[in-house]
């Protein structure tokens, strides 16, 4: 039995504007070492909002979430700030590079930040990510200066710089042509096959998900 | 630490914005440049107008008043001690003008070590002779080396040597308006007639302006000598004693106590000129409050500038977020961006109002009744510098605090959903 990276117990979720719904009814998931999940779901039944939840940006929920065996509730913003440094890299459906920042730059912001290692350590590990990507020639660059498809694979080298437990996705290949989507399809593989990296993918791409090894459908707030 | 990193971001997003944060600086400059300048001139205006004033006036003065007798010899005498005594048409006594025993009390005010210095004087109203007219005016005797030191009695002699007082016997430095009076030049002996009915020729040496044209018109200058002299005095006779202290606002406490001391009169400077303080008060008063003025207009500027920059980097704020930037640290990064401008903006607006200061120095100030002044005067005291670089800190601190606030408030959740 693999380790659990993640789990959710009975997650509630309540949209209170404009009028009061509940998107998550009572969702538990547990994700494990190693696991590549996809979950998938039509627009609007809640995968995003569990997402946001799961990953702990979002605090306003009923239930329980553990990362790393870890409860979440209670803890500070400072904290969860940390948590999400230290064990979670993210790939959004846009971009969300900072265009004021080289390519190197970005990748290495997340590992400034958590201060493990020295600038030029965080360096050396920045290249070494953009360069399993195969875009350390892009390293130099600014951020808005690279395609769209360039600039999804600078965001996982981003995702990655931590050596995070989990790495989330939302719709990170929504964005992209079929050829950039398979790029980023087959990043993900590996990083799940060769480095045994978690996973977590919000997607509605049904074949993206057919391609994972585990798929959480949602519908209607529920994990079906 | 991560103060680097933040830095780093918070220039990074400064430079992304180059042109505006510009603006917002100049407008802190303009600020600092102004209050600078503003204050430099108004204080040196106030030291000029004081200056007028106080630097010629003794922080204590010691004399005789002409007055009746406090206590009349009936409340003296035993025998009417039970009664309650009527006396009328009381005059005021002898008119004893000396300071008695001044030799011991000019040693022993030198010798406080709260004075500064010590100049005796003594005043005799004469009339000036000029032909049939006689001119009503003061003589007044003076310690030329002590005066000089004390009172900047030099800056006033416009021409002639002051010294020539104490080394030509029988010699006066007129006032101008006098001179003019009597067509007396450097050179010409003028007659005066004491009260006394003594007449003396006197030989002038100088002219003197003070800046206040009534008193020059009745004032002129001799030596204790000279005046000793002219009023057939023996060498002992002095009538005023003027104190100057280190610490002018011991005047009053002092003033009190020498005059307890020496059983005599006793003046102080607050008491003799006391709107000076007022107006130099008001003065400054209005110098700072259009200062701050300045700094808070340039200090909306900033919050306008910041707010800006937040709504535009939205995305920045939220992906700094998700990958683990807490809500402090997008603070700092904001507070940080509005002290460069404010610290920048406040280093250039330090320099341009020495500069502006500089600039209104030269510029050419003649006036009849300030001799000694020939520039607009402007005080370079590093108070207003200091002041003036720590409002604009403050000031752009509070101006970037609720933008900055607003920052580490967006939810990261909010806006990439929103997309």
């Amino acid at each position: 039995m693999e380790k659990t990276v993640l789990q959710s117990i009975n997650l509630i979720k309540y949209f209170n504007d404009p009028v009061r719904v509940q998107v998550l009814k009572s969702v538990s998931v547990s994700v494990n070492q190693g696991d590549f999940v996809a979950i998938t779901g039509k627009s609007g039944c809640g995968k995003s909002t569990l997402l946001y939840i799961l990953s702990t940006m979002d605090t306003d929920y009923e239930g329980d979430l553990l990362i790393d065996g870890d409860i979440m509730r209670g803890k500070s913003e400072a904290e969860l700030a940390r948590i999400r440094n230290e064990k979670i890299g993210f790939v959004f459906q846009f971009h969300y590079l900072l265009n004021e920042f080289s390519t190197l730059k970005n990748v290495m912001l997340p590992g400034l930040k958590l201060q493990q290692y020295p600038e030029k350590e965080v360096e050396h590990r920045a290249l070494e990510r953009l360069k399993m990507l195969d875009i350390e020639h892009l390293a130099l660059k600014k951020a808005n200066q690279l395609s769209g498809g360039e600039k999804q694979r600078v965001a996982i080298a981003r995702a990655l710089i931590n050596d995070p437990l989990i790495i989330m996705g939302d719709e990170p290949t929504g964005n992209l042509d079929k050829k950039n989507s398979d790029i980023v399809f087959d990043i993900f593989k590996r990083l799940a096959e060769e480095y045994n990296q978690t996973l977590l993918i919000v997607t509605h791409d049904d074949e993206f998900a057919k391609n994972t090894h585990r798929i959480i459908e949602m519908a209607d707030g529920r994990i079906v | 630490m991560n103060l680097k990193l933040i830095t780093d971001i918070a220039k990074s997003l400064l430079l992304a914005r180059f042109r505006q944060s510009l603006v917002a600086a100049i407008g802190v400059t303009f600020s600092i440049t102004m209050f600078i300048a503003l204050l430099g001139f108004m204080n040196g205006l106030n030291d000029l107008l004081d200056g007028l004033i106080l630097n010629r006036t003794p922080h204590i003065r010691l004399f005789n008043e002409i007055k009746p007798t406090e206590n009349q010899p009936v409340n003296l005498s035993k025998d009417f001690k039970n009664g309650h005594n009527f006396i009328q048409s009381i005059k005021s006594s002898g008119g004893k003008l000396e300071i008695y025993n001044n030799a011991a009390i000019l040693e022993a005010i030198k010798s406080d070590p709260r004075v500064r210095g010590v100049a005796p004087k003594i005043n005799a109203p004469v009339l000036y002779n000029s032909g049939t007219i006689d001119i009503t005016g003061v003589v007044s005797g003076i310690d030329v080396m002590a005066e000089s030191e004390l009172f900047f009695f030099n800056d006033y002699v416009r021409t002639g040597n002051p010294i020539d007082l104490k080394n030509v016997s029988n010699s006066i430095v007129l006032g101008k308006g006098l001179a003019e009076k009597l067509l007396a030049e450097v050179g010409d002996v003028v007659q005066v007639t004491t009260s006394k009915g003594e007449r003396l020729p006197l030989k002038v040496v100088g002219f003197f302006q003070s800046g206040i044209a009534d008193l020059d018109k009745i004032q002129s200058f001799a030596s204790i000598v000279t005046a000793q002299k002219l009023l057939g005095v023996p060498s002992n006779y002095i009538t005023d004693i003027q104190v100057k202290l280190h610490d002018l606002t011991l005047a009053p406490a002092v003033t009190k106590e020498y005059a307890q001391l020496f059983q005599c009169d006793a003046e102080d400077i607050q008491t003799a000129n006391s709107q000076f303080e007022t107006g130099s008060f008001v003065r400054t008063l209005i110098s700072y409050v259009v200062g701050i003025v300045l700094l808070i207009v340039a200090g909306f500027g900033i919050y306008n500038i910041l707010n800006m920059m937040i709504y535009e980097k939205m995305d920045t704020i939220a992906i700094l977020k998700a990958t683990g930037f807490s809500g402090s640290d997008v603070r700092k990064i904001f507070l940080g961006i509005a002290l460069t401008i404010g610290l920048v903006g406040g280093a250039l607006g330090l320099l341009f109002g020495f500069l502006l200061s500089i600039g209104i120095d030269q510029i050419p100030f003649n006036t009849a009744a300030l001799p000694t002044i020939t520039t607009y005067p402007v005080n370079y005291s590093p108070k207003f510098y200091i002041i003036g670089i720590v409002f604009s800190i403050i000031t752009t601190w509070l101006a970037g605090f609720f933008p900055a606030r607003k920052a580490s408030r967006i939810d990261p959740v909010i806006i990439i959903r929103g997309k």
